[in-house]
């Protein structure tokens, strides 16, 4: 398992290289980048804060639990903090897996579920300013 | 008798019990609160919910906002009823935007 937050570009060919093991028969890779615009209004740049040491912890759960949900051998999942650029990849996750129904479901969770409960935030930045980007319905609960 | 324990009333008078907690802002919160960590004490028994209302008499706009942060006790998510215990690392979580 690769679990990581880096102020570093994401080394994406290492994830894959990761969970390309022999027993696999499919690998399912999603790349979050950054989009030019925040419905509509142009965005230069995005800033990610975290709570580093919660958000590294909640991002193994995340794959700890799809690895046993899937019955998965091999997740690798990478976080950007720091300054993006248009294009660059915020956050990077590879699942391997004998079959690609487990790898396209299991890929799928762990990004949905990151956007739940990951303690990090995004900062949208505009030629005139800049605000976080704080969705309600991402409130994380204690269970 | 000899060995006996002095009277209770002998005893220097036991300070009222308090305890020190670390909170963390993050994000939005940072920016509102002026500062990324502080140092809060409170008295025993406090809850989370103690912890907001004393640190809303500094930043009353906290009190606003505290409807949409989730809470942090030594990295484990809990609800604001929650307690507090002495050394604790509060963490106050807005809304999340990774991704």
């Amino acid at each position: 398992m690769i679990v990581e937050l880096t102020s570093d570009p994401i080394d994406v060919p290492r994830l894959i290289a990761h969970v390309n093991q022999p027993s696999n028969g499919g690998i399912c890779t999603f790349l979050g980048v950054v989009r030019d615009n925040a419905e509509g209004r142009p965005v230069v740049k995005l800033g990610y804060e975290a709570y580093e040491s919660m958000a590294v912890a909640q991002m193994r759960t995340i794959v700890e639990e799809a690895m046993q949900r899937w019955d998965l051998d091999a997740v690798a999942l990478a976080h950007r903090t720091g300054e993006l650029q248009i294009g660059e990849a915020s956050v990077a996750i590879a699942v391997g897996a004998p079959h690609r129904a487990e790898a396209f479901e299991a890929c799928r969770y762990i990004i949905d579920t990151l956007k739940t409960r990951v303690p990090i935030w995004k900062k949208e930045f505009f030629r005139d300013g800049a605000v976080w980007v704080e969705p309600v319905s991402s409130q994380p609960s204690a269970q | 008798m000899a060995g006996t324990k002095p009277p209770p009333s002998a005893s220097p008078p036991v300070a009222p019990a308090a305890i020190s907690v670390r909170v963390l802002f993050f994000a939005s919160l940072a920016d509102l609160m002026g500062e990324r960590r502080r140092r809060l004490q409170l008295p025993a028994d406090s809850t989370i919910a103690d912890a907001l209302r004393d640190m809303a008499n500094d930043v009353p706009e906290l009190a606003v906002r505290a409807p949409h942060v989730s809470f942090a006790v030594n990295e484990a998510f809990v609800s604001a009823d929650a307690p507090l215990s002495d050394g604790d690392e509060l963490a106050l979580i807005p809304p999340v935007s990774g991704g």
